[in-house]
């Protein structure tokens, strides 16, 4: 049997991986992994995970790693790079953790242009505790805590994280959205943040559509069409800011 | 306000849903949370149903948003109440630190979860330092520690009674056996039973045309002289310890010849009142003594207890380090008898360590 090629920077004592069949992390990291062999940074690298179900990922790679707490792992990789400017840190975590319990540490180290890189799963759920509403939660979407929709007049409109990142950051910050349904140009996307750190040019985010089928109790096929029909019209997918060339919309 | 329970009776649920239905009956008109293992059911429960009832509920972006709406909402004069467990009530501490300094009637249940850090997500009792003397303050709170699915209605009803009569933050110290299992309880309308729920009241947008009938309100908890602080909380220590004997409750059982207490509080009491039976049918005198209240806590009790039985030894059951330990012995200081420990961080007690360890001491 012929397996898939699995990225040099994986950990494969721990693969299979635990997140849930169908479940878009895995694609993340994926994408991730190959953006770190190919621009050859896997020794220098720190890999911080949020809580959420992003945790699941905190032996995932063979590079340094450190499980924070819930939203806070923005201000630890912030600390490391701070102490340590070679290193390459790169912050894991989710809607939840991101734009909501940690979303000062998102605006606060996008407004000082932190040299890091956070990389943002949005799965429009709380995936870990069991699928409460998230700030990317879609309008009318049931959640456990909004179990009749999501009522914008109650919750407001959905966040858009890379527009309010991108709209905080001075020059030098790499501002992007990518979907796990365009694996390619996620992976772009990733390195490209990764890049721009590399290159100590500012902060660097970026947002990944991705699949709870858990959650969204949806099968394969409805899955897919959530997330290419409904969240991609929602949050469009794009580089917002880049000062490696050219953005692309 | 619509009535929840129309007719006293019989259910068979878990804690966080006997939670819910129990802040409804109490008349609570509005719920902040953000989700957390092992409370988020509470959460769950009460937003299908509290509109039904014409009660609120936000989802709040963190812990301490949803601690410091809940003080908004009670100043504004509104039933209110949040729940939480583990990183979220250590978050929870800033805006609890502000209830204790306002004097403001919050509600909070909190169903432990293993510590520290993110811990575990499953049970303990490593919260009771936190939920009884967390935050910069002096502990003027109240905690009441449930053991049943039976007391967690009981406790949350009256919660919000103790709340607004006594104007101490209020806690219902639960844990996440407590919050996942499923066990028979009675719900019941509390007026129906005889019990009178204290009203509300606002502090600011009140009633009348400012200088004419009323005063602007300027409610503040920061102080330019350190005498102002000092007096402000001589007067709440000295208020709080005035209604701690009408506050504090306690249960105890075969402690007249027990030659060795045992003291646990919480689901852990349960075990020890298994081991008592237990170690009796053995010839053993054991007695159990329990604090309901953990804040204030029932130390004359405790004394009373140890000098009436003239037992020889207490051992002190908890599912964490020397938290409820550390209580305890602050509470009986000068008492001589010897005190001996299982402590279990994190994990279930049962009545068998229970017997066991009485045996190795005795
Ligand atoms: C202070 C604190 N509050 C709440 C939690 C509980 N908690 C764990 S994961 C999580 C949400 C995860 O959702 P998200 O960040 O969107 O990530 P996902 O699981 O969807 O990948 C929450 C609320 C916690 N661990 N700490
Ligand atoms: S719950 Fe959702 S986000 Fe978490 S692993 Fe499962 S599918 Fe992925």
């Amino acid at each position: 049997m012929v397996l898939p090629a699995t990225p040099k920077s994986w950990y494969l004592p721990t693969k299979p991986h635990k997140f849930c069949p169908g479940c878009g992390h895995g694609i993340v990291l994926k994408a991730l992994g190959e953006a770190i062999d190919e621009l050859g940074i896997q020794d220098k690298t720190v890999f911080g995970c949020d809580i959420g179900c992003s945790l699941l990922s905190w032996n995932f790679f063979a590079c340094d790693s450190i499980q924070t707490h819930h939203g806070r792992t923005t201000p630890v990789m912030v600390g490391i790079k701070r102490a340590r400017p070679e290193l390459i840190t790169i912050g894991y975590m989710g809607d939840g953790g991101g734009y909501s319990i940690g979303s000062q540490h998102l605006l606060n180290a996008a407004v000082r242009n932190e040299k890091i890189t956070v990389i943002l799963v949005n799965n429009t759920n709380y995936g870990m505790t069991g699928g409460q509403m998230a700030p990317t939660t879609l309008p009318g979407q049931k959640t456990e805590t909004t179990p009749y929709g999501r009522d914008p007049e109650i919750t407001g409109y959905p966040t858009k994280g890379p527009e309010f990142v991108a709209a905080l950051t001075s020059d030098g910050a790499y501002v992007a959205r990518g979907t796990v349904s365009k694996y390619k140009q996620l992976k772009r996307f990733i390195k490209n943040a990764l890049q721009n750190q590399i290159e100590g040019n500012g902060f660097s985010f970026v947002e990944a559509l991705s699949t709870c089928p858990t959650n969204w109790r949806t099968n394969a096929q409805q899955t897919w069409s959530f997330l290419e029909d409904e969240m991609e019209k929602y949050f469009p997918v794009g580089e917002f800011k880049s000062p490696l060339g050219k953005g692309e919309k | 306000m619509q009535k929840v329970i129309e007719k006293a009776g019989k259910a068979f649920l878990t804690g966080n849903e006997a939670a819910a239905w129990a802040a409804l009956a109490a008349g609570a008109e509005i719920m902040f949370g953000y989700p957390i293992t092992p409370q988020n059911e509470i959460m769950h429960y009460w937003t299908r149903l509290a509109p039904k009832y014409g009660r609120g509920f936000l989802q709040t972006e963190d812990e301490i948003s949803a601690g410091f709406t809940v003080c908004g909402a009670v100043q504004a004069g509104k039933k209110a109440f949040t729940a939480t467990a583990g990183p979220g009530n250590t978050l929870m501490q800033e805006p609890f630190s502000m209830a204790e300094a306002m004097r403001l009637p919050l509600v909070a249940i909190i169903q432990q979860r293993g510590g520290p850090s993110s811990g575990t997500v499953i049970y303990s009792q490593q919260e009771v330092t936190l939920t009884t003397f967390g935050g910069n303050g002096e502990g003027h709170r109240i905690v009441y520690s449930t053991a049943s699915h039976q007391e967690i209605y009981d406790y949350v009803i009256k919660a919000f009674n103790t709340a607004w009569k006594y104007r101490f933050p209020t806690f219902v110290l639960g844990d996440g056996y407590q919050a996942k299992m499923r066990e028979p309880l009675v719900m019941y309308d509390p007026e129906e039973k005889g019990m009178e729920m204290v009203k509300p009241y606002p502090l600011v947008g009140l009633e009348g045309k400012i200088g004419e009938g009323r005063e602007p309100q300027h409610l503040c908890n920061i102080y330019s002289m350190e005498e102002e602080l000092y007096e402000v909380v001589m007067k709440f220590a000295a208020e709080y310890e005035a209604i701690a004997p009408e506050v504090v409750e306690y249960e105890e059982k075969n402690c007249d010849d027990a030659e060795i207490l045992i003291l646990a509080h919480g689901v852990v009491s349960r075990a020890a009142d298994d081991a008592v039976k237990a170690l009796r049918a053995q010839g053993i005198k054991a007695g159990y003594f329990r604090p309901i209240t953990l804040r204030p806590f029932p130390g004359r009790q405790l004394r009373e207890v140890i000098a009436k039985s003239g037992a020889k030894k207490m051992l002190i059951a908890e599912s964490a380090y020397g938290q409820f330990d550390r209580l305890v012995k602050q509470e009986i200081y000068g008492e001589t008898i010897p005190i001996y420990n299982l402590f279990m961080p994190g994990v279930g007690i049962i009545d068998y360590d229970i017997v066991n360890k009485v045996k190795s001491i005795l």
